[in-house]
């Protein structure tokens, strides 16, 4: 399992862009949205947590084809399902390294663009930690929905539309946490429910994802 | 004599060939009797006046519009554990169905609000719930068109529709909490104290009777189109390879 976690974080560190491209997206759409909705800092601050939320869980989908689609094109997804290692440590390592390329340069650079956004000063601690917390979920979610559609030509817009409504539970206790916390508000409970979820996927799913694997590899 | 007989095509198109024409009667009868009873023979609400009687649409169509997936999710849950294609053909036939009952729903409801909450949408959890199911239909559906080979995406829209009915209930309590409602609660309950006034309960007790037996008629027949398709394309690939 640490080999296939090292080779995977090597790979995606050399091969070809898709370390910083999740990064650059984030940045592109957090920068966009001010052009979009006007340069003032009230509303910029009213509506910053909701818009890196936003960013990061785009920018988490952007990738998630990467995680397995390569793999499968040069077969090395064959070799894998058979070594004996058990798909379901395969999906989590895959989930893990997409969390460790992905989630947790998010989850750092999102102080920074917090700046731009003119994110209120209390919210930067909760808007880090509900990053911190809810990535893995999606990282995780996001392999289920690439495990699905591995075998699919051209399947990265069908994913899109399948992880989605999927996100969407952890998406608005994640934002909740930060909005609540910009306002200065208790967060204790969406911040739990967001932990919940957390490691609710992260215990369960990699079941699912790697029942779909096995079936697409059969 | 077992309920898995049905689980053998021939038996379940000769069956439900059988079914099929009382099936259609009774649901036109119901629907006619209720929607003329409802519209027509009924007093106007004293406060949403005559608009209070969309309600014969929206709430059996809200209604089916979640058994459908209940449905969907039991007949995946039998292609899992029995591997019955009628089970897995059937749960492809409803989606569409389902779907369509979710647009009706949003779409009387939109209809009602404008004259009543002076707005056609409101993020309220009932709402934003429902939309959201309408995603999970449509993601449903795209992946059973997206793959070719027939047990594959039997298999793969079975699990999604597992996974998906978790994360369809998990959204509808993360919605709850995110935002107060505008729709009102419960008003058909069996045990509630205060419930819809009988006038309007007879009439709409067989309007949503309709739309079970529609929506009974309506997977019967789409199954057996997909069964019938299915034979179709295996006479052609035998011919084919003759």
């Amino acid at each position: 399992m640490k080999a296939l976690l090292y080779r995977d974080l090597i790979l995606s560190v050399r091969a070809g862009g898709g370390f910083g491209l999740g990064l650059a997206f984030f940045l592109i759409v957090t920068v966009l949205v001010p052009f979009g909705v006007g340069p003032q800092t009230e509303l910029l601050a009213r509506i910053a947590p909701g818009i890196l939320w936003i960013g990061a869980l785009l920018a988490c989908l952007l990738s998630l084809d990467r995680i397995l689609a390569l793999d499968w094109e040069d077969g090395s997804l064959d070799l894998l399902a058979t070594a004996p290692l058990p798909v379901e440590s395969i999906v989590t390592v895959k989930a893990l390294a997409h969390w460790i390329t992905t989630g947790l340069p998010l989850v750092l650079a999102a102080p920074v663009l917090g700046v731009l956004l003119s994110l209120p000063l209390p919210a930067y601690q909760w808007v880090l930690i509900s990053l911190a917390v809810g990535t893995p979920a999606l990282s995780v979610i996001g392999t289920f929905g690439a495990s699905l559609t591995v075998g699919l030509k051209r399947g990265g817009l069908l994913m899109s539309l399948l992880v989605l409504p999927l996100y969407v539970p952890t998406l608005i206790f994640g934002a909740e946490v930060a909005r609540r916390g910009a306002e200065g508000l208790t967060v204790q409970t969406p911040l739990l429910l967001l932990a919940g979820i957390s490691f609710g996927v992260i215990a369960l799913l990699p079941f699912a994802s790697a029942a779909v694997l096995r079936i697409n590899l059969r | 004599m077992s309920l898995w007989e049905y689980a053998n095509p021939v038996k379940f198109i000769r069956t439900t060939d059988k079914l099929l024409p009382w099936l259609w009667i009774a649901a036109v009868a119901c629907l006619v009797i209720g929607l003329v009873w409802g519209f027509f023979l009924t007093p106007d609400d004293y406060r949403q006046g005559s608009t209070v009687k969309i309600i014969y649409l929206h709430v059996p169509s809200a209604l089916m519009a979640i058994n459908a997936w209940m449905m969907m999710l039991v007949a995946s849950l039998i292609w899992i554990v029995r591997r019955h294609h009628v089970s897995a053909l059937a749960a492809r036939a409803a989606a569409p169905v389902g779907a369509v009952m979710t647009l009706i729903a949003l779409a009387t409801g939109a209809f009602w609000g404008q004259p009543m909450w002076g707005t056609w949408w409101a993020w309220d959890p009932r709402l934003t719930s429902f939309l959201i199911l309408f995603l999970f239909y449509l993601g449903y559906m795209a992946l059973w068109e997206a793959i070719e080979n027939d047990d594959t995406a039997a298999d793969l829209t079975s699990i999604l529709c597992l996974v998906g009915s978790v994360f369809a209930v998990l959204s509808r309590y993360a919605v709850n909490f995110w935002n107060q409602g505008l729709h009102q609660g419960a008003t058909l309950s069996l045990d509630a104290e205060e419930n819809i006034s009988d006038v309007f309960w007879y009439p709409l007790l067989v309007c949503i009777a309709g739309f079970v037996l529609l929506f009974i008629a309506l997977v019967f027949l789409r199954t057996q189109t997909e069964i019938r398709a299915r034979r179709t394309r295996a006479l052609l690939a035998r011919e084919g390879q003759a």
